[in-house]
């Protein structure tokens, strides 16, 4: 039986990883012929992951036109920069690194008390979207992570302060994505927004797409601190009282060391994680990060910051 | 150091191989909707642990005894605060037989433009009705953006049915009157669901007090819904998104215009027509993302290269030669205005249709609309946010645009002000509606109705 065959055999219906990659790739494609200078936000977490995944097929056989942006706290995992610098050769793309110790160590920005860096990203991010004049900005948010997401827009325009304001947003129809902005203003772009993190993995499998090995079962020294297991390092470690142990962890999302979470897992294989994700009774910031906790409209109050 | 996942011992076909449903619901502020919408997550088990305990901490803080299920869909500061719903918000569930993408549309503020953002992407349309109040003006004006916005299916799901005893009667009723109405507006499928959303009847679990109901839950009709994507004898286009030339020693002489088909089926050796130059070609070549193909349709994203070497660029469209569309300057459409910017006859502004913009000048506002009776206001002047009324646009460029009827994709189009770059307007060319012809609107009782 013919391809075409098959499907008209099923009434030309498309598995909805196919749909939803369908969607990205345009929305990649969209930003591509509207804006003069589109960035991606590239962490080494899992979405960005992804979203690097599917620019590239979008463009294929060419590379894409965007260059990579990362904001790195200082505080990141090791593995995961090394990821990152190592797939940015690999698809000879260009990486601006925005360093929140380079504002730290000129005095430009404090730390905080609490020791938690990723609230800290905003201001290495909007000076390095104003210094490199980026007019797009892509971004791996969902909006199955958090509620205020879940009101977040595909193409989201931000003011020339990177300000959001939820009440101001654009009606955004059909497929029809408005990019107009003015002088100093930008756009973030979410090209992953209805994916879930389910969806995310299971893209992954099917795409056999390479992850830092932290996203998988492993052996990590950890500490327990307000409810969550972490992982010492440069940025800090366990204070008296609190008492470093040996256990079997994996990461569900990647970000500053100081406020992300590891989880209790044996999931060491990517089917392993799937069986583990479907299960849950936790969502993934629920479950591992810090940031989110802080107050009811945490994620709210640092977008309209010009967070992502 | 990374390590490449191992590859999967079982492929998790269970999860991957289901289809996606997108719906929106609407219902106006005493209908239940955040209950109905609650309970699909929540009996969907969708709702995970942490969210629940949030709610149930922002519940208590508040005073109140029992989790406020709004709370898991009110994201906003603002929202919580004034209790009320200002935007449409995404929601994500999923049972092992289909994904689901929900537009959870507020009913009371900016009600119209809402309605219609989730209707613009939904196949489907959950409609609340209280059953004590049965069909009343609200639900006429749900059911006249699901009709405008061309939604394939709509469900009436009639709620608090405990409060009216679980009667067959006043279910009966009030369905037979929706769906004469509905299907005089020319909605292809209307489905009737008697639930309480509160009691959890007929919305994920099948109620044991209504025995004479023999239909499918709300979530039931949700996973099998027969939505029809078949692109056969549908008008096949493709709007260029993006010229692909990568310009390589390995790929000098490529040139594939990257886009997404916005409907019909594209296969190699077809004779294509490029609008609006109106060159003709054929198919030499259609790639999935990497993979070449034979065929591919909508909604896939893909690359086609052509036969021969001609100028296209992004804007333009391909066609099957046979069935390539007529372009135009002179374009009539109904338009939902969404910005607090009104709309008038003279307006300059810019016009997004599929991947080109153009300059356009609305020459005439020859009638608004009133959806709560579906009445005409001829030359109302202006259109203000929330009103949707029949324009007159004149292009400063032919587009190929199709009647939004035949095809939502193509013939579907955004107002953008010049000035700002705000979104004015979301405009549908051609007819309105769908049954709107005037044998059909003879069989309605309601004389009141006057299109």
């Amino acid at each position: 039986m013919s391809q075409f065959e098959q499907a008209a055999a099923q009434d030309f219906q498309l598995p909805h990883l196919d749909v939803l990659e369908s969607e990205a790739v345009h929305i990649f494609r969209e930003v591509a012929g509207e804006f003069e200078r589109p960035v991606i936000l590239f962490s080494g977490g899992k979405d960005s992951i992804v979203m690097l995944h599917l620019a590239l097929k979008a463009f294929a056989p060419a590379p894409p036109p965007f260059a990579l942006l990362h904001v790195d706290t200082g505080h990141n995992f090791p593995e995961v920069l090394e990821y990152r610098d190592r797939v940015a050769a690999q698809h000879n793309l260009r990486l601006h690194v925005a360093s929140v110790q380079d504002f730290i160590d000129r005095g430009e920005l404090k730390e905080r008390a609490d020791g938690t860096r990723n609230p800290l990203q905003t201001v290495p991010l909007l000076r390095a979207i104003e210094e490199a004049r980026y007019d797009a900005v892509f971004g791996g948010g969902r909006r199955d992570e958090e509620k205020a997401r879940a009101k977040e827009r595909i193409f989201s325009l931000r003011d020339e302060f990177g300000g959001w304001d939820p009440r101001r947003q654009r009606p955004e129809l059909w497929q029809l994505y408005n990019g107009k902005h003015a002088v100093g203003e930008h756009v973030r772009v979410f090209p992953l927004s209805n994916f879930t993190e389910l969806d995310v993995w299971q893209y992954i499998a099917r795409e056999k797409i390479v992850l830092p090995e932290i996203y998988y079962a492993h052996r990590r020294e950890v500490f327990l601190r307000s409810g969550m297991w972490l992982a010492p390092g440069e940025w800090g470690g366990a204070k008296q009282g609190e008492r470093v142990e040996t256990r079997t962890v994996r990461y569900r999302t990647v970000g500053d060391m100081s406020c992300t979470g590891a989880v209790d897992s044996d999931a060491d294989t990517i089917e392993k994680v799937i069986a583990e994700i479907a299960a849950t009774r936790l969502t993934e910031r629920g479950a591992t990060r810090a940031d989110d906790k802080m107050s009811e409209a945490a994620m709210e109050d640092r977008k309209r910051e010009g967070y992502f | 150091m990374t390590v490449n996942p191992p590859a999967p011992t079982t492929e998790p076909a269970a999860l991957t191989e289901v289809s996606l449903l997108r719906f929106a619901t609407a219902g106006s502020v005493d209908d239940g909707k955040s209950t109905l919408v609650g309970r699909l997550l929540h009996d969907s088990k969708s709702v995970l642990a942490d969210q629940l305990e949030a709610v149930e901490r922002a519940s208590a803080s508040r005073g109140q005894e029992t989790p406020d299920l709004a709370l898991l869909t009110d994201g906003l500061r603002a929202e919580r605060e004034q209790g009320i719903t200002i935007d449409v918000a995404y929601r994500y569930f999923a049972t092992p037989r289909r994904r689901f993408i929900l537009a959870d549309t507020p009913g009371h503020v900016q009600y119209t433009r809402n309605m219609v953002t989730g209707a613009s992407t939904a196949e489907l349309a959950v409609i609340l009705v209280d059953a004590r109040h049965g069909v009343v003006e609200q639900t006429r004006r749900h059911a006249a953006v699901a009709a405008l916005l061309r939604v394939p299916h709509v469900v009436l799901a009639v709620n608090k049915m405990d409060l009216v005893d679980y009667a067959e009667d006043v279910f009966a009723t009030i369905a037979a009157e929706f769906t004469k109405y509905a299907k005089a507006l020319g909605v292809p499928a209307v489905t009737t669901i008697p639930i309480s959303a509160l009691e959890g009847d007929n919305v994920v679990t099948p109620s044991a007090v209504m025995d004479w109901y023999a239909g499918p839950t709300v979530l039931e009709h949700l996973e099998t819904v027969q939505i029809d994507h078949d692109p056969r004898g549908r008008v096949t286009r493709f709007p260029v998104q993006y010229v692909i030339r990568p310009q390589t020693a390995e790929h000098r002489d490529y040139r594939g215009y990257a886009g997404k088909i916005a409907s019909g089926i594209f296969h190699v050796g077809q004779p294509v027509t490029v609008l609006p130059s109106g060159r003709t070609s054929s198919i030499a070549a259609i790639d999935v993302l990497g993979e070449s193909v034979d065929a591919a349709w909508a909604p896939q994203s893909v690359t086609i290269r052509l036969a021969d070497d001609i100028d296209i660029s992004r804007g333009d469209m391909i066609a099957p030669s046979e069935q390539a569309p007529d372009a135009t300057q002179d374009i009539q459409a109904t338009v939902c205005h969404l910005h607090d910017t009104a709309l008038t006859p003279g307006a300059r502004v810019l016009l997004k249709h599929t991947t080109r913009t153009v300059k356009a000048i609305v020459k005439q506002i020859p009638d608004r609309l009133t959806l709560d009776d579906l009445s005409h206001h001829p030359a109302p002047g202006s259109l203000e946010v929330n009103d949707i009324g029949r324009v007159v646009l004149r292009t400063s460029e032919p587009l190929p645009m199709d009647a939004y009827g035949d095809c939502r994709r193509t013939g579907s189009f955004l107002l953008i002000d010049p000035a700002d770059g705000a979104t004015l307007a979301a405009g549908m060319a051609g007819t309105a509606f769908a049954g709107a012809d005037s044998e059909k609107r003879a069989e309605l009782d309601d004389a009141e109705w006057d299109f």
